[in-house]
């Protein structure tokens, strides 16, 4: 028997663990006693948290800067109110369908894509969300440029309807940040450490790169699709020229980087920092958005990991199990 | 005659290692020296701290009488060092001659410019139009030579300019050396050719895991005791047997 | 689909070709920039086309306030913007160079972001458009196509300019320099040369020629603080459709992108800016390297 074993987790994570299953406990039981304009925000903080979730997965372990998600997020949204409109589906179940697709879409998109790197790469993301935009906007069965409303949940109890979503949504958040730490606790996301810390060296050792940064993309691009699903159907109505706004990316940026870019912790606390001020500031919208500007210019120049970083996690402390520690075994008799 | 240059217990370090420990030599105007000592001894190191490219953790370097500490390397140039730096570094897709007038940037006045440069060194003369990234690994250390001299220094210093070059290329190379000592510069060779830099040198300094393991008048010593300092057999390596074996029975 | 094309005819299509090269002129000199900062210190700037659009406010401010033309508020404008481009690569921007390209990448954003928001709170949404006075109404007869004088005079000062600087980087000292350290930045010092310095430089040029092209598009098309982010796109098109590392590529690919829109634009007017992203999409999945294929590939 080998003197050592590795250990993933430790008393750090079961305590993180421990906080989320009771967090998400209490949000479970959050419509029962609170009202439904509550309720409603909370929606959105769960879909800010999707996207900070999957951003990050894209940006902070994949290595790829995309400012073009909103492309997915818009596919998404247009795909819930086709599916839900037009096919027929269950509105709800529509949401991890429209997802999927939004994933399947990226598959091809990533070819192209993959042919530039670094900020060549993110600008060429932001012209395929462009021109998503601009194809959709052809189309008049989705309502060409000014948007189509979703007709499916017409007429259902609005009090009953907004607790359904809500429940849908914090299932979403729950899926994301499960998908992103399964992956990255993967053989896949050792994979990816090791193309971001050297490529070269992890291609020589028989990591597939593009595939492993392609699998990363689709799945990001799914997650973005699913939150895309989620807000038409928490707001019934989808207009191109919002769902496909580069505000979103913008957002997305802000979250990851005040969190913590590149640990599974940061866009959660981003998410959340994100939602306070949105609450708090929202309203003032110019002023707002160059505060957000420059406190995410300061935070990538100045404090880097971001306010997880600062909290002394991504080394040493982290809320999820997925470093490997080499313990010696207990000495057997 | 004064030091030029003026190393006092100089110690390096990278994070947590230590390249170099307690250096001290001094070069006089006009001298040749050669710094020798296998890879990772600590050479390329002491080049490095000299041209401001790494701080030293300790000690002091002095040229010309005023203290190195705190002037940034690119304006150590102008101040009179010029390095000829390890794997010739030449702009690869400037030509040979937009090389050698990047490297008259910061010229200081002396005997040294585009015309004197091409009648020494014809090999350099004739590839002038060449792009430096086409030439040749001989071709591209006479250049890099020929920029370094471009500014006029009075302290050049060479790192490993015998490194990937074929002995004939290298002999080459060190046939110009006399030419720059002949205009009173003060010339220090990093090598790890023994032979070729003691042929050169007026004075030896030969490192060891950092440390100064011997140093002398050229003259005085032969390849053998070189050899010696070199890997650490015989001087000060407490193996006075000296059978490659420590007097603690542990092989160093 | 036949509807379509039934209103394009040749005359149609070599009208367009020709706008389309004009405008190609003035895309060539947004890229020139991006395209610079990319070459010397491997950064991309995400607020690149703002910076035009600041520009083109700055022109707006100067002529209203002095009432001289928009030629005249060059002289200001452009010296301030160079000025500005040092001041923020050596202040903010020189942390983030380096192996990673995320640090630049986020701060560039955040500046994009910053200054497009400072713009709408001093200027307000509205559209804006620089006077060029009668400039604009004569045009020149060249067979059966009417060429504007304007676009002309922009394409004629877009090639002079890329000319000018092909040249600065070519024969100059400081241009020698400029290439010196884009080849080996960790080299440079032993010249005498501050490679931080030289990025500032470099991004001062980058300002202020994308200063030229936003005020010199200020003249053509309407804009508002939102405007910015467009013109990063035609930049960037320019520079991938003409190959990396070449400065006359960015003007064939500019030239390139300037020809898709127009064309687009005459089989529907909606679909000008779509046209030139689908020839871009187009191009980077057949073509990669760009059209003057440079040494290097896009791929890693």
């Amino acid at each position: 028997m080998s003197a050592w074993r590795v250990v993933r987790g430790g008393i750090d994570s079961v305590a993180g663990g421990g906080l989320l299953v009771a967090a998400v406990v209490v949000f479970a039981a959050l419509p029962l006693f609170a009202d439904t304009g509550t309720t409603v925000r909370f929606i959105t903080l769960f879909i800010y948290l999707v996207l900070a979730v999957m951003w990050n997965l894209l940006a902070g372990f994949g290595g790829m800067v995309s400012i073009g998600q909103q492309a997915y997020i818009g596919l998404g949204a247009y795909g819930l109110i086709v599916l839900a409109d037009q096919v027929g589906l269950d509105p709800f179940l529509s949401i991890p369908i429209a997802g999927l697709l939004a994933g399947a879409v990226a598959v091809p998109v990533s070819f192209l894509a993959f042919r530039l790197v670094g900020g060549y790469f993110a600008i060429g993301t932001w012209v395929i969300a462009e021109v998503a935009r601009l194809i959709t906007v052809q189309f008049n069965q989705v309502g060409a440029g000014s948007g189509v409303s979703l007709r499916a949940l017409a007429g259902t109890n609005a009090d009953a309807r907004n607790e359904l979503t809500y429940w849908w949504a914090l299932g979403l958040a729950v899926s994301a940040i499960g998908v992103s730490v399964l992956l990255v606790r993967s053989p896949l996301g050792l994979a990816l450490t090791a193309i971001r810390d050297e490529p070269t060296a992890a291609a020589s050792n028989g990591v597939d790169v593009t595939r492993v940064k392609r699998i990363v993309f689709v799945v990001s691009a799914a997650g973005c699709g699913a939150a895309g699903a989620m807000l038409a159907l928490s707001s019934l109505r989808v207009q191109p020229d919002s769902v496909f706004s580069v505000e979103f990316t913008a957002f997305m940026i802000f979250m990851v980087v005040i969190g913590g870019l590149g640990t599974l912790e940061g866009p959660i606390i981003g998410a959340v920092v994100f939602f306070v001020l949105q609450e708090t500031l929202g309203d003032y919208g110019s002023t707002y958005l160059v505060v957000l500007g420059v406190l995410a210019i300061v935070v990538v120049l100045f404090a880097p990991r971001g306010v997880w970083g600062l909290l002394g996690g991504g080394g040493r402390v982290q809320g999820f199990p997925i470093r490997y520690r080499v313990l010696a075994r207990k000495e057997q008799p | 005659m004064s030091a030029l240059l003026d190393v006092q217990g100089v110690g390096v370090r990278y994070g947590d290692f230590t390249a170099l420990s307690d250096i001290s030599f001094a070069v006089a105007e006009g001298q040749t020296v050669a710094i020798l000592g296998a890879n990772g001894a600590g050479k390329s190191t002491l080049l490095k701290a000299i041209t401001g490219l790494l701080p030293p953790a300790q000690g002091r370097i002095g040229f010309d009488g005023l203290d190195l500490a705190g002037v940034p390397a690119h304006r150590r140039v102008g101040r009179g060092i010029a390095m000829v730096p390890e794997g010739r570094r030449l702009f690869a897709s400037l030509t040979v001659e937009e090389n050698l007038l990047v490297g008259a940037r910061s010229k200081r006045s002396g005997p040294w410019s585009l015309t004197s440069i091409y009648e020494a060194f014809p090999l350099v003369a004739e590839r002038r139009a060449r792009r430096a990234g086409d030439l040749s690994g001989g071709e591209q250390q006479a250049t890099a030579i020929a920029r370094a001299l471009m500014s006029n220094p009075r302290l050049v210093l060479l790192d490993e300019v015998s490194l990937g070059l074929a002995p004939v290329v290298v002999k080459q190379v060190y046939a110009t050396l006399p030419r720059i000592a002949a205009e009173g510069t003060t010339v220090l060779v990093v090598e790890q050719d023994v032979r070729q830099a003691l042929a050169v040198a007026d004075h030896v300094h030969c490192l060891l895991e950092g440390r100064t393991a011997l140093t002398a008048p050229a003259s005085d010593v032969t390849v053998a005791d070189i050899a010696k300092a070199y890997f650490g057999v015989g001087v000060d390596d407490g193996d006075s047997g000296h059978d490659g074996v420590d007097d603690e029975g542990v092989v160093p | 689909m036949m509807d379509l094309l039934s209103g394009v005819t040749p005359g149609a299509l070599l009208n367009a070709t020709v706008q389309g090269v004009l405008l190609g002129g003035l895309y060539a000199l947004f890229a020139a920039g991006l395209s610079l900062m990319f070459g010397v210190m491997r950064l991309v700037n995400l607020a690149h086309g703002d910076i035009a659009v600041l520009a083109g406010f700055g022109a707006l401010v100067t002529v209203q306030a002095t009432g001289v033309n928009p030629l005249v508020a060059l002289l200001l404008v452009v010296p301030l913007a160079a000025v500005l481009g040092y001041g923020v690569q050596r202040g903010l921007l020189t942390r983030t160079v380096g192996p990673s390209p995320l640090p630049s990448l986020l701060v560039t954003f955040g500046i994009s972001v910053v200054l497009q928001n400072i713009l709408l709170l001093g200027f307000s949404a509205d559209q804006r458009r620089l006077p060029s006075g009668d400039i604009t109404q004569r045009s020149v007869s060249i067979g059966s196509i009417n060429v504007g004088v304007l676009p002309v005079a922009i394409f004629v000062t877009a090639v002079v300019l890329l000319g000018g600087l092909s040249v600065f980087l070519a024969r100059t000292t400081t241009g020698r320099v400029i290439r010196a350290t884009r080849d080996d930045p960790d080299a440079v010092p032993l010249m005498g040369v501050n490679p931080r310095h030289v990025y500032g430089i470099a991004a001062a040029i980058a300002f202020a020629s994308v200063a030229v092209a936003g005020v010199a598009y200020g003249t053509t098309t309407s804009f508002t603080p939102s405007s910015g982010p467009v013109l990063l796109l035609f930049a960037f098109e320019a520079v991938i459709i003409g190959g990396l590392g070449r400065l006359w590529g960015t003007l064939v690919g500019g030239v390139v992108l300037g020809v898709a829109q127009n064309i687009g634009a005459a089989i529907d007017p909606a679909q000008q800016i779509l046209a030139g992203h689908l020839v871009f999409l187009l191009i980077l999945a057949v073509r990669p390297q760009g059209i003057l294929a440079g040494r290097r590939a896009v791929t890693a």
